[in-house]
Formats: structure tokens, sequence, C-alpha cells
């Protein structure tokens, strides 16, 4: 038999995410950074004067920082190139037909209304740096949960009490000191979701947000804030799409999650960016006692991404779970994995983590898992498996552990592997297609990822797959 | 007589730089049960993972004629769409993929993209009893911790859904208990019976012929077939062994 030829792929077909509307935005503030713009921004958002002041104090804090030097490059991120707030040619919605057909027409594309019409008790879609449409059924509304845009909560249009839960919540959690795209985000925020789920009141069907990027050289910067109260419960799903463009856009979004006690959180996300994509990314949880936090974490577009989501375990007996997959093709650099404190006693952690790369693509897993002297009796355990699909593809394992009590129990696996020609042959010995026997097991070493995902988006991520191993093979 | 579906015709292989079959000849009609008997390290093997186009071997020369056409050439996956079939000794497992949902795929490529779910379920389960595979095997991954037996199993299950016009059986009765070859050899003779396929069995013990019809019978022996005979040919390896044969290809003789 001839001798196998390898080719590579330029790049996939994402035409189904690739789709982009002209840039018709009817405001959209200069280039670059500056204190005018920030002002700039404050004021269309009509923030109350603790939040100008945050604004202004976290671009200060921005001005000093340094961008990290210990990750993937981001030289090709200039920030003097990236507009910061793109408000589209629209108000806020809680009525679908109100919203412009132009951008109704994105959303249904990426299946949002009929996934809100057959499986979701809220959605809320975000259209550059404003959220054009949310919603929220109205049993749900009547259990006291507050589902809406973080601005119009800050300003009290929905009380004084969530106007004052969010002002002593908001960055408090990820303060803008954490690292500089903390710092940018802090002082350019825009758009996103507040939750609240009051006590004792378990949201028995998911809430979904939307995040879609349409302007080009644009930056994204919406800021989730969830509460979920004592003996509460929510799944929370949070998507994320842009079409590519031959500039640098940026999304640097911010997610803060505040576990009561006894209360479980879910936490569902697929980050499909394109590939000229800066994800920039900080998520941040912490649990009180006897509380549950689970993630589900795809990451799979960007051009380089940096996201660990952290889960602080508190307060006593709380648990958390995190199952992450990435998938780093051609001219990606996804550096993705998951950080968990231990501070309270009796506290579980769990983080299984996926990876896949191939074309050239580097993906490197980080994990962290610090053990507090306190923190007696916890048990962590990491799990982290690599498959390289070609010679040319790069995967790496950054496991660190900070153990300060001799009574914990620490386990930590890493796997690194590459498809078996044997299992090809086989598969296609049933008559499987060289193609589809890859995209096959590939697919199942995602499964335990996809199986925890809700089933619009399992499809889409299997999809996604199917879509990045297409021409794979020569 | 009928054309054969497979005409093997003066078939040598190259595994890296080494020659291991030299100048094969076979053919195998519909309906006709073979047995392919020999010594470990005969070439057995090989022959069944050449036939289905197994990669990592290079055909020098001669030439695989699959129903009339030349399928030397052909990628695995055509072979196998085009009715040809391998029950491997040692089935891969595909952590995450289900077997079901696996069966369902393979089908449905061979019917040129159709599947009657309702149908195929159905049949599969019943199959799945036939062998007496429990149901709850079907969502479980491709071969993810089954016992040797219920490997083979599954690779039976997986004849009697696509229905091949050509069944090639590397060793599947090997490491089965007594009950296991009985069953595996059900759903064999189940596939002979609605099927009018041929079956080629490679085989170096011949328990699982016991409850099968054998009409040909040959014996390999350091990459070549160096003996074929008709089923007694199998009763006459199991009392003396391969001693007779082994001596053969030194001398370098054919029955």
């Amino acid at each position: 038999m001839a001798e196998k030829e390898k080719t590579y792929v330029e790049d996939v077909d994402r035409s189904l995410y690739d789709f982009r509307n002209e840039d018709k935005d009817n405001y959209r503030l200069q280039a670059g950074l500056d204190p005018a713009i920030v002002e700039k921004i404050s004021e269309e958002k009509k923030d109350p004067e603790w939040m100008r002041q945050f604004r202004m104090e976290s671009l200060e804090i921005y001005n000093r920082m340094g961008v990290p030097d210990w990750g993937p490059s981001i030289d090709g991120l200039d920030m003097d190139h990236i507009v910061t707030y793109v408000r589209p040619n629209t108000r806020m919605s809680a009525k679908w037909s109100e919203v412009p057909e132009e951008i109704k027409d994105t959303f249904e594309k990426l299946g949002i209304p009929q996934a809100e019409r057959e499986s979701l008790a809220g959605v809320g879609a975000q259209y550059d740096s404003e959220l054009v449409y949310h919603n929220v059924r109205e049993e749900v509304a009547a259990q006291g949960v507050i589902y809406t845009d973080l601005e119009s909560a800050i300003r009290g249009e929905h009380g004084d009490r969530y106007a004052q839960m969010i002002r002593d919540h908001f960055m408090h959690l990820v303060t803008p000191r954490d690292h500089k795209f903390a710092a940018l985000h802090g002082a350019v925020w825009s758009g996103g979701s507040f939750v609240y789920v009051p006590p004792g009141v378990s949201v028995e069907i998911p809430l979904q947000s939307y995040f879609r990027l349409n302007a080009p050289g644009a930056g994204q910067f919406e800021h989730t804030l969830i509460l979920v109260d004592e003996g509460a419960s929510l799944h929370f799903i949070e998507g994320c799409s842009a079409p590519k463009y031959n500039v640098a856009n940026l999304h640097a979004g911010c997610v803060e999650l505040f576990v009561g006690k006894n209360a479980k959180l879910r936490y569902s996300t697929i980050e499909n960016w394109s590939k000229n994509m800066y994800n920039l990314n900080t998520k941040r949880a912490t649990v009180a006692e006897g509380g549950t936090m689970e993630w589900v974490s795809g990451s799979f577009g960007s051009h380089v991404s940096y996201l660990y989501p952290m889960t602080i375990l508190r307060g006593e007996n709380s648990h958390m779970e995190f199952t992450g997959i990435t998938f780093a093709g051609r001219g990606q650099n996804l550096d993705t994995g998951a950080k968990v404190v231990h501070a309270g006693k009796n506290t579980t952690s769990y983080i299984n983590t996926k990876s896949i790369s191939k074309d050239g693509g580097i993906s490197t897993f980080r994990s962290s898992v610090v053990i507090g002297e306190q923190a007696k009796h916890s048990k962590a355990a990491v799990s982290c498996q690599s498959l390289m699909l070609d010679e040319v593809s790069r995967s790496d394992t950054i496991p660190a552990m900070d153990i300060r009590t001799p009574y914990a129990d620490v386990g930590h696996e890493a796997k690194i592997g590459r498809i078996s020609d044997d299992a090809v042959f086989y598969l296609m010995s049933r008559g499987i297609s060289e193609e589809d026997a890859r995209a096959m097991i590939v697919s199942g070493f995602a499964d335990n990822v996809s199986k925890e995902l809700p089933l619009e988006y399992a499809v889409e991520m299997n999809n996604l797959i199917q879509l990045e191993m297409k021409g794979s093979i020569g | 007589m009928s054309e054969p579906i497979l005409e093997v015709d003066r078939l040598t292989v190259r595994v890296e730089d080494k020659e291991i079959l030299h100048g094969i000849d076979l053919a195998v009609r519909a309906g006709e049960t073979h047995v392919l008997m020999g010594p470990n390290g005969a070439g057995k093997s090989t022959l069944g993972y050449v036939l289905m186009g197994n990669p990592k071997y290079q055909v020098e020369s001669g030439t695989i004629w699959f129903q009339g056409k030349d399928v030397t050439q052909e990628p695995t996956d055509k072979r196998a769409r085009e009715g040809m079939f391998l029950s491997f000794q040692e089935p891969l497992e595909v952590p995450g993929l289900s077997l079901e949902g696996f069966l369902k795929n393979a089908v449905r490529q061979k019917n040129g993209g159709k599947l009657r779910v309702f149908e195929f379920r159905k049949e599969l389960r019943r199959d799945m009893e036939t062998l007496q595979l429990d149901d709850s095997y079907g969502e479980r991954s491709l071969n993810v911790g089954f016992s040797g037996g219920e490997k083979k199993k599954s690779e039976i299950l997986q004849l009697m859904m696509l229905k091949p016009a050509l069944a090639i059986l590397d060793e599947t009765d090997s490491g089965l208990d007594v009950d296991a070859v009985r069953l595996v050899s059900e759903g064999v003779k189940e596939y002979q019976r609605t099927q009018e396929g041929a079956l080629l069995i490679i085989t170096h013990s011949t328990r699982i012929l016991e409850a099968l019809h054998v009409d040909y019978t040959h014996v390999m022996v350091d990459g070549r077939i160096v003996a074929t005979g008709d089923g007694s040919l199998v009763d006459q390896i199991n009392e003396n062994g391969y001693e007779s044969f082994l001596e053969m290809t030194s001398r370098g003789q054919e029955v």
C-alpha cells in the first residue's frame, strides 16, 4: 500500500459560527483606553457614583500592572486598537419580536430562542457590549428569582436590596488587583447578567446567557454575578461565539459566583470564539458550608486563552467538581485548567480534564490545588488526560499543589496519548471512514464532558469536534 | 460452480523488510465454510489483516479479488462496506463510544446512509439475546471492560448486524469457556443460515468447528498454504498435529 501522506488544514470550516453581520452599531467609542473613554462608558451606562469611581480606580490599576509573562504570548493584542465599547443599534427588550431582525437572525442561527422555548427557565442574549434580550419565565420569577442585566440592577431598577447586594459583591471575589485584565474589566465592563436565587428555591430548569461578539477589533467585557442563597440550587449555562476577523478581538469577561450554605450551583460553558480572539477570562466561585459548586467547561475557539476557573471552598464540608475539555487546533495556544483552595474542614474537590491538540495546536493544562492548614481531612483529586492527534501538536501538563496540613488526601494522575492506528483500523473494518473513525475516537475521549452538558450543548460540542476533525487526515 | 466471493491470487506480503506471506492462493464461494489452520506464527492472522486492508502490511505482488473486483489497493472501510468483515482476535477498546451507537453508525454507513431505527433496535436486542449479552452492553463503551468472552460475543454481534458477504473469523474461539464457544458458534451458524455467507475461519484449535459444517480446510505453515482438504483434514490434525505438514514445507511439497 502506498505510503500515507499527511496534510495539514489551513483552517476548518466554521461557517456555522462565522457568519458576520455588517457592523452597524450606532455607537462605538474610539479604540484605545484613557480616562475619557472610561468616563464615557460610565456616562453611557448611567452608573451610580460608586461604580464610576470603581471604573476609574480600576483603570489606574490597569495602567500600573504588567501583562502576564508566564503563559502564551499576547503580543498580538494591542490595546490601542481594541474598541472597548460597542453599543448595538437597539435597547434591551424582554420581547423577542422587538429585537432587530439582523441580531435576531444571529441568535436564531445559533439556536438561542429555540433553546429557550424548549428547555430554559430564562435567557439573556448579549450582542457586542450590550444585552439585547433578557427574559425569564413567570413561574421562576414568581419564586423570587432575579435574572436580569447587571446595569439595571445596579441602578436600583429591581429594588435597592439588589443594588446593595451587587455593591457588596461586585469584584470582591475577583478584584481589579488580581491581574491586568481583571483591572481592565473593572474599568470597561459592560453587559452580563445578575442572578439571585432566594433561600430554599430550586430552579429546576437552567438559565442561560449567550454572548456574541460581532464587531471587529472590539472587546467584550461582560460581567456575570450569581448569588445562590442558603439551600437553593441553580444551573446556569453560558455560551459564547464570534465570527472570524483578521484583526484581534478581546474577550475579558468576569464571572463571580457565590454559593451559599448547603446551596448548589452548576455552571456550564462552551466557549467557541473565533480564532482571532484573545480570551482572557476570569471565573471564580466561593462556596459556603455544605455547598456544592460544579463547573463544566468546554474551550474550543480563540487564538489564545487563559482560563482557570477557581473555587474557594470556604465553608466546612463544601465540595467542588470541575469537568473540562480543551481542543486546540492550528494557530491556537489554549492555556486552561482549574484552581481550588480548600479553606474549610472536610472539603472535597475533583478536577477532571481532557485536552486535545492537532495541527500544531498547543494545549496546556494548569491546575492549582491549595489545602490550607485549617482544612483538615480534605480530599483533592486531579485527573488530566491529553490526546495529541499528530506529531506537530503539543500538550503540556503543569500541576501545582500546596498542601499545608498532613491530614489531607491528595491524588493526581496525568496521561498523554495518541490515537492508536489499530483502533482506527478496527473501526474502519466495520465500514467507517478513516476521518469518521478518528472523529469517533476523539468524541469518545470527550464523552465524559459531553455527558455533563445540557443536550443542545453536547450536540454543539460534538459538532465542533466533527468540524475540527474534518479534513484532518490526508 | 458459482464465481468465488473471494479469490486470492499469488499474494505476497511484506511487513517492513520481511516477507511473511509467500504466494497465497485461495478461493471462497458463497455459502462455503473454509478453515485456515496452522501452528502459531504461520501467518494466518496476517492473511486476515491483509484481506481486510490493514495498512501495516504491504502487498508486494498478487491480487485480492472480492466479488469479482480487484480490491488489493482499496481502503479498509470500502472493503467493509462492500461486504467484507473481520472478527478480531483482540478487539480494540474505544472509550466513550457506545457499542450500540457504533453499530448504528456502521449499519447506516453500510446501507448508504439510511437506518430504520426501530428495526435496528429490534434486531440488536434479538441478536444480543442469541449471544446472551445483557441489554446494558449496548450502552457500554465499545469493548471497554469486556471480558475475553464478551469481546468475542461483541465481534459476533457485529457480524450478525452487518451481514457481510464474507466473514473472516480470527481465533474467535481462543480463550473462551465451553459455554461461550457454544454461544459464539450459535451466532456464526445464524449468520451462515440467514446470509448464505461465506466464512473463513482462522484457528489453531478446533473447538469452534465442532458445531459447524466445514467444506474446506487449509493448512498454513511459514507463510504458505501447504495442504488443502475437506472437513476430515481437521480430524487428522486433531490426531497428529502439524508435524507432517512441517516436514512438507521443508521439502517444499504440496499434498
